[in-house]
């Protein structure tokens, strides 16, 4: 496989997967205003959301004070924004159309189904949308997409990249939103346990789209201990970042197989390394340890693993 | 000026068309207005769009899509067949000789100004005799009709033409709409063309390949507005579809970036013109090609397709001279006829033009895409005498032809049907073999009474038949 078609693979996975976390996190800002007393809550959680995203400082660049209208014009519409729900799904097509090739026809379809769709939305005048239909449409578009990969897509080298670029973008998306939430919203101790923190932390799950998922795995209560190892430690939470690592040590290692001894693995080793990390690691320790610091080294893991990926199939082996 | 509708002999509707208008007479028109729409769906969701540069607007134009077919009979292809097959063979002739002896310009035949001054012309590969001696392996000759068995040859195109995915997609679209009308109707599949192509390509693999050639399209990239269409036939040949950045020159060969490292590449279809192909030989400023590339290739490590320098066969100024390499090289008569066309070089062509403007049309000699040119009968006064000052500014740079009768067809129109004027480009495939597939591109000018069928000028594609015995 060409090297810039697995390239446009693996970031039409990561713009896919960073469109829905746009899209969530539009939904969790518009569930924070229906809730009673939170006038200078509501400031923080959209601040500490665009913190997450990685774009407060655009933000504030281009718009100024935070209101509802403009945060949603910066999630949803804004081209300027290269993390927006628009940005994303424009470039996950635009990728996907340079690799029409290595994609099915439903896979296509979807995608471009999709974009066309967006494109009507976007030339709607803004009153006359529902914005709460705005995260469904993002959330629908996206699963047909992914369940079109998943339904027609051979299991090939192509599929690996596409994958790769699912999980990696998930692992850091859900360490990026942890890190944030817990960093810049609870920088006096005594809050932590508070009622505030509980309501802080039953956020992050809707952000993640995990609330229900978490009262089937732990039942009880929100603890800010539960939730970080739902999010972090536990297997059977499609979010966590142990499970997208596991997934994206599977891809690594179906393409070390598939390609041989000729071909460097290095992503795939330094992937082992942090996945293992993970496993033998408790709860207790990260909090005891510092919670911060653990998610900073994730993140750079993450990045490294990336990177290596990069150095590995994307440069043509030159 | 009478017109030769394509549906009608005399009064009576042609046997190739009667089933066709027994269809159109029984359609509901609701029921069409239907079709319509989701012909167009279709288009937009496989994502065939067209985008003209410079033009600003919706990027993702469609090229309108016309459902009313365009139908040959059996016999009316095999001449028209043996008549482009023919032509194919003569122009790949005449650029085999004019990069070795030029014999066909000794012999006085061919003014040697024409090609050695052509801009076309490149002089990095004379004495370079690519395998077979096929410099062009997709000859895209447009046709324009004029009665029942006059056909012409409007132009050649033999560096990279376009367009093929359409009558590829009008097909497969029109079968996906109408599977009753495919039953009705025999009709000859067209759907070989991508194994044919890839076929042809392997076919003129370098004598330095050993095992099964690896060949691929160079395209400009996804910006580039056929850039679907590369897509589109990389994805049913099965080869890849590369950017300049993808190749890299090592040694003597070339190869592409995998994720497996590198891998060799025997035979480039390029969509893209020589002067980008190789920064190092051509622009130095072109991104889009490979440097060295053509060091490979003169060398015999790589095959081009089409070789660069093709360009010399296909302008209007050689044009007038195809019949002439047909009688030269093959001692035939040439099948096809060329259009009459005036050279306004020559002091008595240029006087007869310049008095008979409103009549005639005339086009620049390297233009292309329908622009640049004046359609006399179609233009007002003040139009004529601006493009007379643009002549007198620069003669050899025109060639005037007469206004062409060109045929129509039966096309869907908002109060039914209703005949407009056509052309055909069918697509020629030249290696070991050549070989034509039974169909083309028909475009048909959607404006009633327009005789432009350019699709960046209003004009539409057909699905084009041809009928089995």
């Amino acid at each position: 496989m060409l090297s810039r078609t697995a390239s446009n693979l693996f970031w039409m996975g990561r713009h896919l997967e960073r469109a829905e976390t746009a899209a969530r996190l539009l939904d969790v800002g518009q569930r924070i205003t229906l809730m009673p007393n939170t006038d200078e809550g509501y400031q923080s959680e959209w601040a500490s959301l665009l913190q997450a995203s990685g774009t407060s400082d655009a933000f504030a660049a281009k718009y100024g004070a935070v209101t509802q209208e403009k945060i949603e014009e910066f999630l949803f519409f804004d081209r300027d924004n290269p993390s927006s729900v628009v940005s994303c799904l424009q470039q996950a097509r635009e990728g996907g159309r340079i690799v029409r090739t290595a994609l099915t026809g439903q896979v296509w379809d979807a995608l471009n189904v999709a974009y066309q769709d967006l494109r009507k939305i976007e030339k709607t005048p803004r009153d006359k949308i529902d914005m709460a239909e705005l995260t469904d449409f993002t959330t629908r578009h996206a699963s047909t997409v992914r369940g079109a990969i998943n339904a027609t897509q051979l299991r090939n080298d192509g599929w690996h990249f596409m994958n790769l670029g699912y999980c990696l973008e998930r692992a850091d998306a859900t360490a990026r939103l942890l890190d944030v939430k817990y960093f810049v919203l609870l920088p006096r101790i005594e809050f932590v346990g508070s009622g505030l923190d509980t309501y802080q932390w039953q956020v992050i799950l809707r952000a993640l789209s995990a609330h229900r998922a978490f009262h089937w795995a732990y039942g009880g209560d929100v603890t800010a201990g539960r939730v970080a190892d739902f999010l972090i430690l536990n297997g059977e939470s499609p979010r966590s970042l142990i499970t997208s690592l596991y997934e994206a040590v599977w891809h690594l290692e179906g393409l070390a197989r598939r390609y041989g001894d000729n071909v460097p693995t290095t992503a795939r080793d330094k992937a082992r390394e942090v996945l293992e990390r993970l496993q033998n690691q408790e709860i207790d320790t990260i909090f005891d340890d510092g919670l911060h610091e653990f998610l900073t080294l994730f993140i750079t893991d993450i990045g490294k693993v990336a990177s290596l990926v990069h150095q590995d199939y994307l440069q043509g082996g030159v | 000026m009478n017109f030769y509708n394509e549906m009608y002999e005399g009064e009576n509707v042609r046997e190739p068309y009667a089933r066709l208008r027994n269809w159109v007479e029984t359609m509901p028109d609701d029921f069409r207005q239907m079709k319509q729409a989701e012909a167009e769906d279709l288009f937009r969701r496989i994502g065939i769009t067209f985008a003209v540069y410079g033009e600003g607007g919706d990027p993702d134009r469609l090229i309108p899509f016309d459902m009313m077919p365009r139908v040959f009979e059996q016999a009316e292809w095999r001449r028209l067949e043996r008549g482009i097959k023919q032509r194919a063979r003569a122009l790949n002739a005449f650029l085999r000789d004019v990069y070795g002896r030029a014999e066909i310009v000794r012999a006085g035949r061919i003014p040697a100004r024409l090609v050695y001054q052509n801009e076309a012309y490149e002089k990095s590969v004379v004495g370079v005799v690519p395998p077979r001696g096929v410099y062009s392996h997709i000859i895209g000759i447009d046709l324009v009709r004029t009665g029942k068995d006059d056909f012409f040859v409007l132009e050649d195109n033999c560096r990279t033409p376009s367009g093929v995915s359409y009558m590829l997609e009008n097909r497969e679209i029109m079968m996906r709409m109408f599977p009753q009308l495919f039953r009705n109707n025999r009709i000859e599949p067209v759907d070989q063309y991508p194994e044919l192509l890839r076929r042809t390509l392997e076919s003129v693999a370098p004598a330095k390949c050993q095992d099964r050639p690896t060949c691929v399209i160079l395209t400009p990239g996804h910006f580039n507005s056929a850039y679907y269409e590369h897509s589109f036939l990389a994805n049913l040949m099965g080869v890849e579809l590369v950017e300049g950045q993808d190749l890299f020159v090592d040694g003597e060969f070339v190869y592409m970036r995998t994720t497996q490292g590198p891998k060799r590449v025997d035979v480039i279809y390029r969509r893209l013109d020589d002067p980008y192909l190789d920064p190092l030989c051509f622009r130095p400023d072109s991104m889009l090609g490979v440097p060295g590339l053509m060091d490979v290739y003169r060398s015999g490590g790589v095959t081009i397709c089409s070789a660069p320098g093709a360009g010399v066969a296909d302008d209007k100024a050689i044009y007038t001279f195809v019949p002439e390499m047909v009688r030269f090289y093959l001692g035939e008569e040439p099948l096809l006829k060329n259009v009459q066309t005036w050279t306004l070089w020559k002091p008595d062509d240029y006087k007869y033009v310049m008095e008979n403007l409103p009549d005639l049309v005339v086009k620049e000699v390297h233009g292309s895409g329908g622009y640049g040119m004046l359609v006399g009968p179609k233009s007002t006064k003040a139009e004529i005498e601006e493009f007379r000052k643009k002549i007198e500014a620069d003669p050899s740079n025109y060639i005037a032809q007469p206004t062409l009768a060109l045929s129509t067809c039966p096309t869907f129109v908002e109060e039914g049907i209703a005949p407009r004027h056509v052309d055909l480009r069918p697509y020629c495939l030249c290696g070991d073999r050549i070989e034509l597939v039974p169909g083309g591109l028909t475009r048909v000018a959607l404006r009633e009474g327009s005789l432009v069928v350019n699709s960046s000028q209003g004009g539409g594609v057909k699905d084009t038949w041809v009928l089995t015995e």
